[in-house]
């Protein structure tokens, strides 16, 4: 089967890329790409004034199955990932039960082979049932595809069990993937701590719950020689300890996402459960220093920490809300804000969209090499839209962004060279 | 507009509900004041009725225990010959199994026509006000606002001051988890008072002073110079959080003992929202003493709940 894109801007920045090209692909490899490839394929696809790039790939998501089947299934979950342009995703360990072992990871994996959607890489657990106490076994985990490590939603406070964690993570060349809080300054807070929770008398996380954490963890990975990555940060401090650990040599890598680059604290004024998260929305200050970071590249990666709730969790008072909000339909319009507002560069987003993901879990995608497997996100940016609950895959509808007017949407998706997305909908 | 006592009053009340004194206007806290001083006379007659309310019908909806206010409450609806119900519950709705929001709607299906609402999560009232055509009075939502409770403070000082503008009032304890120092930052201030608190550093909440209020850590200092103290209750549970040691160190470093208070100015008032404790953020003695308002608040409590179930209940819908 051969497959021809022609005319997009390819932006392949592992090739150092970005011009109109053709891609041919075959057989579920990208064969070739060039100025003007002129053969007969038994599928075209227009691709003039949209963007081709290796395929998106979101480090974190909650799928929520098994357990939590009523807020997101794997299906709704990785149909919600297709319509945003992602040819893979990594679901965190946090279901119930958590996913720990093996047979949790040959599950999850199954579930996304039975779909024939894109890929998914599963995310073991560093402790049963994310206790903090006793380590997974890495090594059953990795046979049954788990591309990375981590006990997100929970940090591992025990310093040692972290460390050991990170050098016995070594043997298998897995990364783990730290969610940062200080659980005792956390405490009962439910938004960030500062005036706006004084004003609404919320509960605040105070910002050195999460940059008090990244600097032990920064030490930790240092001393283990341990690869660490860390998820979700959004402030100025974690990311300036970031940026001078990474200046020192230290082989730390970060992600934030797109709301901590488009909203701040000001979001929950009137008590608004849909920007409720963990962590919580900072300042313009730390929004700003989001921004230069993805910029200068201390962060690596944008993830979207997909968090599905149902409508019914979240219809209550704030503090009896759960943390989350959903991500993935949003992620790339969102980050193409950044691209329209001259943060960032068009290869500089796919970098951090698919680029580093592939490398931070170590597959072999992100880049249209002759021969590479044909993971492709094709995207129209200067398609508008507008974000709205009836239009969204996921099962949840628990965005911020409801409403928003959006510019920038993936048209076609490919997986290991399977259509999944033409001309914006979901094929299978 | 025309209230009971006859005053005609020039602005417009335009809120169903009351949630917060944030958001209210200088106009809007001076009409309630104004209008809850020419109900205040209606508790003192032979006969402490009027039909302001008649056929209307108001619930209480206490979802933490509260006898004062809810009391008070009552007492207001009575008086302006509201019917009122009283329905009480302890613990989250996750706990009851029903969620705030059915238990509302159950309520509004009676075709009451004003809710006010205790609960113990901040923004509880300010959520329901969103959906439910009743009115809805907060009375006390978590440790964000008690409008209600700042309204008759305010009342209180400005029968004994006259005038705010210019008046200093210094609010002394456990400002982090006070919905009542709150609303009384707000509404002071938007009527001119200079508004100090003082308490242990762990509990003044984080970046308090861009509320406009001072920020003091030692009683003795903040004391000076003041013309009204406004002590509040300190929540013994505290204790465990690690706000402060003991009760004998609050007490000693930040109780208002006589002896304290004779660094204060002659004709300082003493406020407190109630129930006191004696002997911790105040003195017997200084709580039944001369400079004490503490029953005054009470009795004010009334005349101020008659004006904001009038005001939000008369409103055109």
């Amino acid at each position: 089967m051969k497959i021809l894109i022609k005319g997009g801007r390819v932006v392949d920045p592992r090739n150092n890329l970005d011009e109109v090209r053709d891609v041919l692909i075959e057989n579920g490899r990208v064969r070739k790409v060039a100025g003007k490839i002129s053969l007969s394929a038994e599928k075209e696809m227009d691709a003039r004034g949209k963007v081709v790039c290796p395929g998106l790939i979101d480090l974190h998501v909650h799928l929520r199955q098994p357990g939590y089947e009523y807020k997101e299934t794997i299906e709704t979950g990785l149909r919600a990932a297709v319509k945003g342009g992602f040819t893979g995703v990594c679901p965190m360990p946090n279901t119930n039960p958590v996913a720990d072992s093996r047979s949790d990871m040959e599950f999850m994996i199954g579930e996304a082979r039975r779909l024939s959607l894109i890929n998914l890489w599963p995310v073991g657990a560093v402790t049963l049932r994310q206790e903090g106490k006793e380590l997974t076994e890495f090594g059953e985990l990795k046979k049954g595809g788990a591309a990375a490590l981590s006990d997100d939603g929970r940090p591992v406070t025990d310093s040692n069990i972290l460390r050991r964690a990170l050098l016995y993570a070594k043997k298998f060349g897995l990364v783990i993937m730290v969610h940062c809080e200080d659980e005792g300054l956390c405490g009962d807070g439910c938004m960030n701590e500062g005036l706006v929770s004084t004003k609404l008398g919320l509960p605040g996380i105070p910002v050195e719950a999460e940059s008090a954490e990244v600097a032990r963890d920064i030490q930790l990975a240092d001393m283990t020689g341990g690869r660490l990555h860390f998820c979700h940060l959004s402030s100025k401090k974690s990311l300036d300890l970031v940026r001078q650990a990474k200046a020192q040599g230290s082989k730390v890598t970060a992600e934030t996402c797109p709301h901590y680059f488009h909203l701040t604290e000001e979001a929950i004024l009137g008590y608004d459960t849909r920007a409720k998260m963990n962590p919580p929305l900072r300042t313009k200050n730390d929004l700003e220093a989001v921004r230069a970071a993805l910029k200068d590249g201390t962060l690596d990666a944008i993830a979207t920490d997909h968090a599905p709730h149902s409508e019914n969790e979240k219809d209550v008072e704030f503090d009896q809300a759960p943390f989350g909000i959903i991500g993935l339909e949003t992620s790339l319009a969102l980050s193409l804000k950044l691209v329209e507002e001259g943060v960032l560069s068009l290869p500089d987003l796919v970098r951090k969209m698919s680029v580093r993901p592939a490398e931070i879990i170590q597959t072999d995608r992100g880049h249209l090499s002759e021969g590479a497997v044909a993971d492709v996100t094709v995207f129209d940016p200067n398609l508008e839209w507008v974000v709205k609950k009836e239009k969204l895959e996921s099962k949840s509808k628990n965005s911020p962004f409801l409403g928003w007017k959006m510019k920038g949407k993936a048209t076609e998706v490919l997986a290991a060279g399977r259509v999944v997305l033409e001309s914006g909908e979901i094929v299978r | 507009m025309e209230a009971a006592g006859g005053v005609r009053t020039e602005w417009r009340w335009t809120r169903k509900d009351l949630v917060s004194l944030e958001e209210l206007s200088r106009e809007e806290i001076e009409l309630v004041l104004d209008t809850a001083e020419s109900f205040k006379e209606v508790s003192a007659r032979e006969v402490k009725k009027v039909p302001a309310l008649r056929g209307k019908t108001v619930a209480n909806l206490f979802f933490e225990p509260s006898t004062r206010t809810r009391t008070s409450f009552e007492l207001a609806a009575k008086r302006l010959s509201a019917d009122i119900v009283n329905f009480s519950s302890s613990g989250s709705s996750t706990v009851k199994g029903e969620s705030l929001k059915d238990t509302v709607r159950n309520m509004e299906a009676m075709q009451v026509d004003t809710l006010v609402v205790r609960h113990s999560s901040s923004g509880a009232a300010e959520y329901l006000a969103r959906f439910v055509k009743a009115g809805v009075i907060n009375a006390g939502d978590g440790i964000h606002e008690h409008p209600t409770q700042g309204l008759l403070d305010i009342f209180t000082i400005r029968e004994r001051k006259k005038n705010l503008e210019g008046l200093k009032v210094c609010l002394v304890g456990d400002i982090l988890h006070s919905r009542v120092a709150r609303s009384n930052i707000w509404g002071l201030t938007k009527l001119g008072a200079k508004v100090s608190v003082c308490g242990p550093p762990t509990l003044i909440p984080s970046k308090i002073e861009e509320l406009g209020v001072t920020v003091g850590y030692d009683l003795d200092e903040a004391i000076r110079g003041q013309d009204v103290l406004n002590i509040l209750r300190i929540q013994l549970e505290r204790q465990r959080g690690a706000f402060f040691p003991s009760i004998r160190e609050y007490a000693a470093e930040y109780g208002i003992s006589k002896e304290r208070l004779e660094r204060a100015k002659k004709d300082v008032l003493i406020m407190h929202p109630g129930p006191v404790n004696r002997g911790v953020e105040l003195a017997g003695e200084v709580a039944d003493g001369p400079h004490s308002v503490i029953l005054d608040q009470v009795t004010n409590g009334i005349a101020v709940r008659m004006a904001v179930l009038f005001l939000t209940t008369m409103v055109e819908r």
